[in-house]
């Protein structure tokens, strides 16, 4: 007997050992991947790319309230100042006229390898009559007096070209020379962190760095006004403070993380308080307690080393899930010690106990079942989720068989008889027809099948642990510094940054014609603020040189009135340019044009990917736009080019197909769980009908569940599904119990038995009823879907069980 | 962009008046304020144009001619006729301007640069004179009947382009407005009220 109780205990701490190291080196990830699918179709893993390392990720969106418009812009010119000169920006833009100062100068510098309008023919004499003609004009109007310094220098008007090239593109209103909401009450900054997006310490850095720049420069003292001693009290109240606000994805990825891991811990803790009070209703002792969580605290470290052996690393996220673990690996003692009592007083052999065992086994088995379909999920959380549970399930029950009896403990247990019998009289008497059980299932299938169109929520952010609040405040912001809900995408790969760059050119062409014909409103290109080098060049090579440009001006300026030495800056400068060499990314530093370079020009593995961004024409209908574009005859004007490096995408269509895929998957995972089940229990208990009576109560759980969703207007997500499964594997342990001929052995183990399974499932309620109120809609999703799935697995198991298995011994 | 907010400028030095309380200083010129008080009231307009730019670098000055429409207190059109049509029209803070093809949408306060000279341009129709003389030293000259106001920039970053701009007007009408650009070019727009 020595024996083995050494061997197993040894080899139960060396596990632990083992797990602990493990869990102590794993790597912890809390950011929004667990939430973005592994392996999507190429388009889509652009976009997921996009979203976890894109230049969009590395945007943070900063807004100042409070006090007032002067106020604001300084505290938006001092802030960006302090960002400026540290290291962790890249860029910060805030509309100030120095930098929109820098972004006239470039154009005006490089507008000859900038402007679409250069060409051999604009700089013949008859081009340049009517190119410097047209400008003329301009200076006949209003603006002629300020417009002069720019004539001379430019009189065919490439600066204006280029300006104009990128008229579509919205600008944010300003305020006190800074960019500010539209209806002024915010000033508003864009900084382009040098951490990647999908760094999320890195951000968090960033935003620290943020906070800490704007408390600097407005304590309270510096806010305060020096001569204020000398000033009359006011009258008025003191103006609103300055208030900081942040969003974008990087914040979003560094506000989850937090809100994660607080989540987390609280519903761990809570959960574990409540868990551990009731047990301590049933054992009355601390080591009987301390020895009853053994199973559950090993199965989770059991878990968390699992996952990080498999995945590398560990999403906080899992953890969150891992509450859930508690509430069943917990029942396996509560069987054992409950059960037990009987051994103790004699009324209970071998043959019971092994039976016990049997059941258990079997309980065990199923959920792993159920879990195991989690494994191939492309969400990287639910597949952990999958595996820990598994890993820890398997520990729990090993840890249960095998070391609780060998630990020098005499369990004390509450006498549980009188609950059990109490509870095996109450069902005695409230039994639930097979009728009844029938038509309630009839009832809440036809519910279900009638609101079948709107059961699902397709909407991939359901799932996304930023608040709604915080949604709304990122799309006023977004919109408000004129960046357009992008809903069609042309996107271009390649395999080096100029061929991206001549397709996109290629492109453009197309598209202009798309325009003109009113099909799209208008296009951004990377091509607009680097054109290739190609085109560049071809442009420079138009410019005449310095003698055949003045002969060809003379005759079309003397036709305009034009002093002959008017132009003569013009001259030089067009001399110069033809010298000039094509501008190249490293040349737009320190301009706007940079930024939007990059935000629609990269690489990546190799490959170069640029982005076309569609406008739909405003008059198809008012304001709106994303989705009136005819995609199909953009498709075709732009099918005849490089066939598989061009894709015409509508981003609302891919990310419904995207969630779509997810949720087709989940079904079918769910289906082969539950179908593993079937197979599972058909195999252990060589009996359809005895099978039958198993599923049904759980079945009959998943239906009432899902009806009430419905009723109470909750559209299920993924998580919802994958709570209904686990309401099947969980649900079966309870069933088994019920099963005729596992009780059919010993009746008088009936009321504990039904002791044991209320304690249990009490305690898997706790679990999954305090993860319904995390604040992580996957979380509470789960919770929301398990805890009452539970609960009624259990009641219609026992009203469902058969009658002689019920009355009263 | 700089070259095409000028306008703006431009056109708001012809706007018939805009409604403001006149502020009264102790010190006020007793002249000056009642011009302004009298350009305030003034609650719509409409009057032909004719202007000639004369530039150095043109051998013959640009001529130019259409109607002025203004509205109290923020609607303001310049619509040129020759020798082609364009319109400007600045509403409440948001410039549109139509020259051949080129349609273009600004608004004033994205231009810091301009907004001084704009504001109290503006300020001087108002007849809000403290905002103006923030900005210009102002010079008046002549009766209500038959006034002259001068507007000298006190910046230098202004002065540099803008030497002056000179206003004649009858009453609560402006009748000439010229403007004196430091480089020695400079614009005259002669107005006519339409009645």
């Amino acid at each position: 007997m020595m024996r083995p109780r050494v061997l197993s205990l040894t080899l139960w701490l060396a596990l632990v050992a083992l797990s602990t190291l493990i869990v102590a080196r794993a790597r912890y990830s809390a950011d929004l991947s667990a939430f973005l699918p592994r392996s999507p179709s190429a388009t889509q893993q652009l976009l997921v790319q996009q979203l976890q390392d894109g230049l969009a990720s590395r945007l943070i969106l900063i807004g100042i309230e409070g006090a007032d418009g002067v106020t604001r812009a300084q505290a938006s010119r001092a802030l960006a100042a302090t960002l400026r000169a540290g290291p962790g920006f890249v860029s910060v833009s805030n509309g100030e006229a120095a930098s929109q100062d820098k972004d006239r100068q470039f154009v005006f510098e490089h507008r000859y390898q900038l402007s679409a309008a250069v060409t051999p023919e604009r700089f013949t004499v008859e081009g340049l009559r009517a190119a410097i003609a047209d400008n003329l004009e301009l200076m006949a109007s209003p603006a002629g007096l300020s417009a002069k310094p720019l004539f001379v220098s430019d009189p065919t008007g490439e600066t204006l070209q280029v300006i104009e090239q990128f008229e579509g593109a919205a600008q944010p209103r300003r305020e006190q020379g800074v960019w500010s909401s539209g209806d002024g009450a915010r000033a508003l900054l864009i900084a382009q962190t040098r951490a990647a997006g999908s760094d999320t310490d890195g951000q968090a850095q960033a935003i620290a760095l943020i906070r800490a720049a704007f408390a600097a420069s407005h304590s309270p003292t510096a806010a305060a006004p020096s001569a204020s001693a000398a000033l009359p009290p006011r009258p008025t109240p003191a103006p609103a403070p300055l208030q900081l606000l942040l969003t974008g994805p990087a914040v979003f990825s560094v506000d989850a993380r937090a809100t994660i891991e607080h989540e987390a811990v609280r519903l761990s803790l809570l959960s574990t308080t409540l868990i551990v009070t009731l047990l301590l209703l049933v054992y009355r002792s601390l080591p009987t307690l301390l020895s009853g969580l053994l199973p559950v605290a090993s199965g989770a470290l059991a878990g968390v080393a699992a996952v990080a052996l498999g995945f590398g690393v560990v999403h906080g996220i899992t953890l969150g899930f891992g509450v859930t673990l508690i509430g069943e690996s917990v029942d396996y003692s509560i069987y054992l010690f409950v059960q037990g009592q009987r051994a103790r007083a004699g009324s209970a052999d071998d043959s019971t106990r092994r039976a016990l065992w049997r059941t258990i086994g079997l309980g065990v088995l199923t959920s792993i079942c159920g879990f195991a379909s989690l494994l191939p999920s492309s969400f990287p959380g639910l597949a952990q989720l999958g595996l820990f549970s598994i890993s820890g399930l398997i520990a729990a029950a090993a840890v249960t068989r095998l070391v609780l009896p060998q630990l020098p403990l005499t369990p004390r247990v509450a006498n549980l008889t009188p609950l059990g019998s109490g509870a095996a009289r109450l069902i005695g008497r409230a039994r639930l027809p097979f009728s009844l059980a029938a038509a309630l299932a009839l009832a809440c299938a036809l519910l279900l099948f009638h609101d079948r169109d709107r059961l699902w929520n397709r909407d991939l952010s359901a799932l996304s642990p930023v608040p709604a609040a915080a949604q709304a405040l990122d799309a006023s912001m977004r919109s408000d510094l004129g960046a357009p809900d992008i809903g069609n995408l042309v996107v271009v790969n390649a395999d080096s940054e100029q061929a991206a760059l001549q397709l996109s050119e290629a492109l453009g062409a197309r598209l202009d014609a798309l325009v003109s014909q009113q099909v799209i409103a208008g296009y951004d290109s990377a091509a607009r603020f680097l054109p290739s080098q190609q085109t560049q060049a071809a442009r420079l090579a138009s410019l005449p040189a310095e003698e055949t440009l003045r002969a060809r001006l003379a005759p079309a300026a003397a036709s305009l009135a034009l002093r002959p030495d008017a132009l003569a800056a013009f001259v030089q400068q067009v001399a110069s340019a033809r010298r000039a060499a094509p501008i190249t990314r490293a040349d737009l530093a320190g301009t706007s044009f940079a930024l939007g370079a990059d935000a629609l020009l990269w690489h990546r593995d190799g490959a170069w990917h640029a982005l076309l961004p569609l406008r739909a024409n405003a008059s198809a209908a008012g304001i709106a736009g994303a989705g009136d574009i005819d995609i199909g005859r953009v498709r075709a004007a732009l099918a005849p080019l490089a066939p598989g490096q061009v894709l015409v995408m509508n981003i609302k269509h891919e990310l419904d197909a995207l969630y779509g895929s997810y949720l087709a998957e989940a079904v079918h995972l769910s289906l082969a769980g539950l179908a593993a089940i079937v197979l599972l229990l058909l195999i252990a208990l060589r009996s359809a009908a005895r099978a039958a009576r198993i599923i049904a109560p759980l079945l009959l759980a998943v239906l009432v569940v899902g009806a009430g969703f419905t009723l109470s207007g909750t559209r299920l997500t993924i998580l919802h599904l994958i709570g209904m499964l686990l309401i099947v594997a969980v649900g079966s342990n309870y069933a088994l119990f019920f099963d005729r001929r596992a009780a059919d052995r010993d009746r008088s183990a009936l009321p504990l038995t039904l002791a044991s399974l209320l304690i249990a499932n009490a305690c898997t309620v706790i679990g999954f009823g305090v993860l319904a109120f995390a604040r992580v809609p996957v979380l509470s999703a789960l919770g929301a879907t398990v805890a009452p799935g539970t609960l009624l697995a259990l009641l219609f198991a026992a009203l469902l069980a058969p009658r002689r298995l019920m009355a009263s011994p | 962009m700089k070259a095409r907010l000028a306008p703006a400028a431009a056109l708001i030095t012809l706007s018939l008046g805009a409604i403001a309380p006149p502020v009264l200083c102790a010190d006020a010129d007793p002249e000056l304020d009642s011009l302004m008080a009298l350009l305030a009231q003034r609650r719509h307009g409409e009057a032909d144009f004719s202007e000639k730019k004369y530039l150095s670098m043109l051998r013959q000055p640009l001529e130019s001619s259409g109607v002025l429409i203004y509205d109290a207190p923020a609607h303001l059109e310049q619509r040129t006729d020759r020798p082609r049509p364009q319109s400007v029209v600045l509403d409440q803070g948001i410039v549109t301007m139509q020259i051949g093809q080129r349609r273009r949408v600004l608004r004033l306060a994205d231009y810091p640069e301009l907004a001084p000279l704009i504001d109290s341009i503006r300020a001087t129709l108002a007849g809000d004179r403290a905002a103006l003389e923030r900005v210009f030293e102002l010079g008046f000259s002549g009766t209500l009947a038959h006034w002259q106001l001068r507007l000298e920039p006190r910046e230098a970053r202004l002065a540099a382009t803008l030497k002056r701009i000179d206003m004649r007007g009858e009453g609560d009408a402006v009748r000439e407005v010229q403007v004196q650009q430091s480089d020695g070019d400079r614009s005259v727009m002669s107005i006519t009220p339409r009645e």
